[in-house]
């Protein structure tokens, strides 16, 4: 009797929490605001069972940039069981409640795509917020000579197609929100140019071709305007123009300006500056108007900012000696430290950051951050140096 | 007795003295670098404490008015010479695009250059060291180009013969991983550009 009442009350309660989250409307956000503490939360423990090789590999990388860690089944929390046997089968289930959450069978694509779409299953099921695990990254693959190519890959890293074959120094590709489309910077015509690309079209075209510098396209979440940098008056500012490069017009005065993002609902475009010697970060906003500083408290040199895309987060490089992953709240404000690195990009979660890691042999590797938890993986590697990744949101 | 009470307040007086008008001399050996220290807001006395910096308005244009760059067009038509003024690449202190004076030389033997055939231009390309994140060596780069260009224009050269390019840290002359590549990587190279014949 005792049992069943605890029973229903683990069913209720979620719905009690729901009903009086709908009651307070907008104070909802506010709420899971405060329980987000990036950089000290605990995974959630899962158990895995009955999968092998290429499946389990999928299944863990994926689950565990997410949040998760993995344990015996008699210490999870939830119990991941099924089979790759010829197609990817699997179930969830909730080891207090007994409850089933999730029992489907993957079918039509490849395993590896089949295990991703489960472990996409998994994370909705349990945190209630869509996974990422079948997104996409671009980013920029270099060879030993410093000329390199714009590639796009799997999130993980895995399945990577080179978009240019310029054999140019090539830079800083950035999404189309919701398009499978980029803009970057190619040195393919001698100067730094930035060229918009479809990648399901394959045409591609230039977008802003001005003298001295054209780099740092970052386009606006409705897919509309393209933020950049531009030397063309006399100094490395931030412009913003139509998305195919028309009605060109000036935002910045400050110094040695670079990597703008848009905050996501357009508004904003934040980006890293130089004001009386100091590097900060600025947001000035979108249609023109008085640059403001975005406190970073506690850390030095500022740089590479990423607007998370549910607008609680920025994330950006600091430099002491060398180079660190940080999180500010997007008001600014005291920074959290995540790991050493550089050039975060946010993942459509808001929670999982792709960025660069240094080897102790120079190179570039790209890995993921699973913010809250600070839990680290390397993605597949392209080249000798891959860097600069953006992350399709 | 007596002295020692007429003295004590002499002593006071002439220390008072000493204060107020020693401090009109002008210290020795020391001298003020030009345009590098901030104004210090507040307490100026010694310790460990960080110096107050002034109030920052990103608004207010520090840099003056920028010298707009020529249209990409004027340099259509044009020939790269990279030999001929090789050894007048200039290098900068670390994350600085201030020109230090023992570049001047090599800048005056460019201006030279360009004044002594009115038909030639000029390509300023812009590099950094690796310790930089890559946009912001790029911006960086740029602003080291942009530098020379505006110390070339002081010097009598036309500005709108001379376009720029930042390669970041991602040209690097020497791929060591130590002081003495990097200070070799932080330059502003310059190419001298001919007319092409018949152009």
């Amino acid at each position: 009797m005792k049992k069943n009442c605890l029973n229903i009350l683990k069913i209720c309660l979620p719905v009690f929490l729901f009903a009086a989250a709908i009651a307070r409307g907008q104070n909802e956000i506010n709420i899971e605001q405060n329980i987000t503490v990036m950089g000290m939360t605990k995974p959630i423990p899962v158990s895995l069972d009955g999968f092998t090789g290429e499946v389990l590999d999928v299944l863990k990388f994926d689950l565990y940039v997410q949040g998760f860690s993995f344990v015996s089944p008699d210490a999870a929390q939830y119990l991941i069981s099924g089979s790759n046997a010829g197609n990817v089968q699997g179930r969830l289930t909730d080891r207090f409640s007994k409850h089933s959450l999730l029992a489907r069978s993957y079918t039509g694509a490849s395993l590896r795509r089949e295990a991703h779409a489960f472990a996409d299953d998994i994370v909705l099921a349990i945190t209630g917020k869509k996974g990422v695990a079948l997104t996409k990254i671009a980013f920029k693959a270099e060879q030993p000579d410093g000329n390199g190519e714009i590639y796009v890959a799997d999130f993980d890293g895995h399945n990577p197609q080179a978009v240019t074959h310029d054999g140019a120094i090539v830079a800083a590709p950035a999404w189309v929100p919701g398009r499978l489309a980029l803009y970057y910077t190619s040195y393919k015509l001698g100067n730094p140019d930035i060229f918009s690309h479809d990648l399901t079209t394959g045409q591609r075209r230039a977008i802003a071709r001005y003298s001295g510098l054209n780099s740092s396209a970052a386009v606006s979440p409705d897919g509309t305007k393209v933020a950049m940098i531009l030397s063309k008056g006399g100094s490395p500012n931030v412009y913003v123009c139509n998305a195919d490069g028309t009605d060109l017009r000036k935002l910045t005065s400050t110094s040695e300006d670079s990597s703008p993002c848009w905050s996501p609902d357009g508004q904003w475009i934040c980006f890293a500056t130089k004001i009386n010697s100091r590097r900060l970060l600025a947001k000035v906003p979108a249609g023109g108007g008085e640059v403001q500083i975005v406190k970073t408290i506690g850390v030095s040199n500022p740089t590479e900012p990423d607007w998370s895309p549910d607008n609680k987060w920025i994330a950006f490089t600091s430099q002491a000696r060398e180079f660190d992953v940080c999180v500010v709240p997007a008001a600014g404000g005291d920074v959290t430290i995540m790991v050493p690195g550089e050039d975060p990009s946010w993942a459509p979660n808001s929670r999982t950051l792709v960025y660069v890691r240094r080897t102790a042999s120079y190179r570039y590797v790209l890995s993921l951050l699973d913010a809250p938890t600070k839990q680290v993986k390397d993605v597949a590697r392209v080249s000798g140096s891959d860097s600069q990744p953006a992350w399709a949101r | 007795m007596k002295t020692t009470k007429l003295i004590f307040p002499l002593v006071l007086a002439l220390a008072a003295t000493l204060a107020t008008t020693g401090c009109k001399h002008k210290p020795v050996g020391v001298t003020k670098l030009p345009g590098q220290n901030p104004p210090q807001v507040g307490e100026t006395g010694p310790g460990p404490t960080l110096p107050n910096t002034p109030p920052i308005n990103p608004n207010e244009n520090p840099q003056g008015n920028p010298m707009a760059l020529p249209p990409p067009e004027e340099f259509d038509n044009m020939l790269a010479d990279r030999a001929v003024l090789a050894a007048d690449t200039i290098h900068f202190a670390y994350d600085s695009s201030v020109i230090r004076s023992s570049e001047k030389a090599n800048l005056a033997a460019v201006a030279q250059a360009l004044s002594s055939d009115p038909n030639t231009k000029l390509l300023i390309e812009g590099n950094c060291d690796e310790r930089g994140t890559e946009e912001y060596n790029r911006s960086l780069g740029e602003r080291r180009a942009l530098a020379a260009r505006e110390a070339l224009a002081k010097l009598g050269v036309d500005p709108m013969r001379i376009e720029t390019r930042s390669f970041g840290k991602d040209k690097p002359v020497d791929p060591g991983h130590d002081e003495s590549a990097w200070a070799k990587n932080r330059r502003d190279d310059f190419v001298l550009l001919h007319p092409k014949p018949g152009a």
